[in-house]
């Protein structure tokens, strides 16, 4: 499967990573070499056969909509890199002009 | 020491009750251990040796009152992918390096709870991506047998503690063949329960329908002894099985006559190391010997595995990972201009290579126009499997079989290609796509290294898994054997 610079920075872009353009060669290999392989399986026939997402069949559990437990939210912001009053802190994101 | 074992949890759990050492003792003995030996295996990514002797005295204090269960005292080390309360939680990864989470997960907070003393957590794959234990931030572990091989992944860590006599018991996960592969490779005996078993919570996710917990020790015993305090349904688990717990120590030693044990056709036929093919037929031989009937078996899908298994949990896991953003927890990279920058910095710099392969791969089966093909496929590929292993069920109570192509591989030999390292998981990816539960235990050398025998069970049949393992054990003596590590003194290479 030959796959090309442009469709490694096309994924790259989409899983927000950068790579650099010395390894593109690489990834584009290591990524064609697992699509390569799973091609070979094209032979099969899966039509008529029900996608399975979950093995025993799992689905979602539901309960009722009440509360369970508090989050403490300065014990789970210990762990962030920048927090303020709460927040968390990053770039600004939107255009002052 | 001398009289029990202080390097099984049966004979610590034993030699405490019994007053013979303190839980004090057996944990400053392993901690003692660790100091001598893990500068060159490289076991653990984090000692907590002021928390182990501290619940090491309650444990102590506890048995004093009365009030000891058979895990009481009982050391344990962690895998690093368990939330761990209080004791950072790394993941192998550069990304959660300094991670302290804010909560246990339910399975070392079940194995706290009955008394369990902590010894550390243990080297990984980044977030359990490998088959080696080399793409951790923290170096790889090597494998106490020899040092110049790997100790098998992605719980190389735990399996290596154990071997090593680091540790007497480890959790582990398991996600296309994590805790069997190494068991195997280090000369341990693995258990993978059925998917939903253990439950997820405060599990660092990879892939979330193939993810589960379980466990490495020396013996089938050992784990049966450990594994009822870990499993059981969760409500903090939305995939969590709501069913019962067996007795798994009371259904050791029951006589395997008539059990009805599959062999697939063909399957040491090429590929496979004439040393664990060796093994492996004599262990099959071995089973016979005890009474189980053997009867061939065919897994029309099982060379679809490898392919279907690195399509759908590399979509899983860009899933998964999409979570660390350099702003909530983990790695955030300096001097980001935007908060795009600050993301994909961030990601860039946090993960390293194996990651990025599977973000990669993943993101691509889910991306727009190949969802269908790559992923939707997997998909349907995944049932044909799973459909296989049902059908054989009707007719066999247990699949044997290998549980790798061959022993321990060398250090550094697979890392530039990662499809050679995929393969490592052949015969263990099946399982996980059908939900299984499987264990490999001891069978023998090929060339002075371990090997194992896999052993699959039908979904929650682990109690069955681990009698059968048992009988193995008291039939056989490969289990015992212990790798050339003494105290104070590392290993020497073969020749």
């Amino acid at each position: 499967m030959n796959i090309t610079h442009a469709d490694v920075e096309r994924v790259a872009k989409l899983a927000r990573l950068h790579i650099a353009p010395a390894d593109l060669d690489a990834r584009a290999r290591d990524l064609g070499r697992v699509l390569e392989l799973f091609d070979r399986l094209g032979a099969i026939d899966t039509r008529d056969v029900e996608p399975l997402s979950h093995p025993l069949g799992a689905t979602q559990r539901l309960r009722p909509d009440v509360v369970t437990e508090e989050v403490d939210r300065t014990a789970l912001q210990r762990g962030a890199p920048q927090t303020e009053d709460g927040m968390y802190v990053v770039p600004r994101v939107i255009d002052p002009r | 020491m001398s009289g029990p074992d202080p390097y099984t949890v049966a004979g610590i759990s034993a030699g405490l009750a019994r007053s013979e050492f303190s839980a004090e003792e057996i944990a400053r003995h392993f901690l003692a251990r660790i100091e001598a030996l893990d500068a060159t295996i490289n076991a653990y990514v984090t000692v907590t040796a002021e928390l182990a002797i501290a619940q090491a005295r309650r444990a102590d204090d506890a048995r004093r009152r009365g009030e000891a269960g058979p895990l009481t005292g009982v050391p344990v080390a962690h895998k690093d992918i368990f939330s761990t309360s209080g004791v950072r939680t790394t993941c192998g990864s550069r990304m959660l390096a300094d991670h302290v989470a804010a909560y246990d997960a339910t399975a070392v907070e079940r194995l706290r709870e009955s008394g369990m003393v902590t010894l550390g957590k243990t080297n990984l794959d980044e977030f359990a991506m490998g088959s080696s234990t080399e793409s951790s931030h923290f170096g790889p572990t090597h494998n106490p047998w020899d040092l110049e091989r790997v100790a098998g992944g992605s719980s190389g860590g735990s399996a290596a503690a154990v071997a090593a006599g680091l540790a007497p018991v480890a959790t582990a996960t398991d996600t296309g063949g994590s805790i069997r592969q190494p068991a195997a490779l280090t000369g341990l005996t693995g258990l993978k329960p059925t998917y939903g078993r253990v439950s997820r919570h405060g599990l660092v996710a990879f892939a979330s329908s193939f993810d589960q917990g379980g466990l490495l020790a020396r013996t089938a015993e050992d784990i049966a002894l450990v594994f009822g305090a870990m499993a059981g349904f969760d409500e903090r688990d939305s995939t969590s099985l709501d069913a019962p717990v067996d007795d798994y120590p009371a259904a050791l030693e029951a006589p395997i006559a008539g059990l009805r044990i599959g062999v697939q056709e063909d399957q040491l036929a090429h590929g496979v190391d004439p040393g664990v093919a060796d093994a492996t037929a004599a262990a099959i031989r071995e089973l016979e010997g005890l009474g189980a009937r053997v009867r061939p078996i065919r897994l029309e899908h099982a060379d679809v595995g490898i392919p279907t298994y690195y399509m759908l949990a590399p979509a899983e896991c860009s899933s998964n990972l999409s979570r660390f953003d350099g702003v909530r927890y983990g790695h955030r990279a300096q001097g980001a201009a935007s908060i795009e920058e600050l993301y994909v910095q961030s990601r860039t710099e946090g993960f390293g290579l194996e990651v990025k392969r599977r973000i990669l791969a993943g993101t691509y089966a889910l991306s727009k126009g190949y969802y269908d093909a790559y992923y939707g496929k997997a998909q349907r590929l995944r049932r044909l499997i799973a459909d296989d292993y049902r059908r054989a069920f009707e007719e066999v109570d247990v699949i044997a079989g290998p549980t790798t192509p061959a022993p321990a591989f060398r250090l550094g030999d697979r890392l530039d290609d990662p499809i050679a390292m995929y393969l490592a998981d052949v015969f263990t990816v099946g399982v996980n796509l059908a939900g299984l539960c499987a264990v490999s235990v001891p069978s023998g050398f090929s060339d002075g290294l371990p090997v194992g025998l896999h052993l699959t069970g039908n979904h929650l049949d682990e109690a069955r898994l681990l009698n059968v393992a048992h009988r193995f054990q008291q039939a056989t003596e490969w289990h015992l054997a212990r790798p050339p590590v003494e105290h104070g003194r590392a290993p020497e290479s073969p020749e």
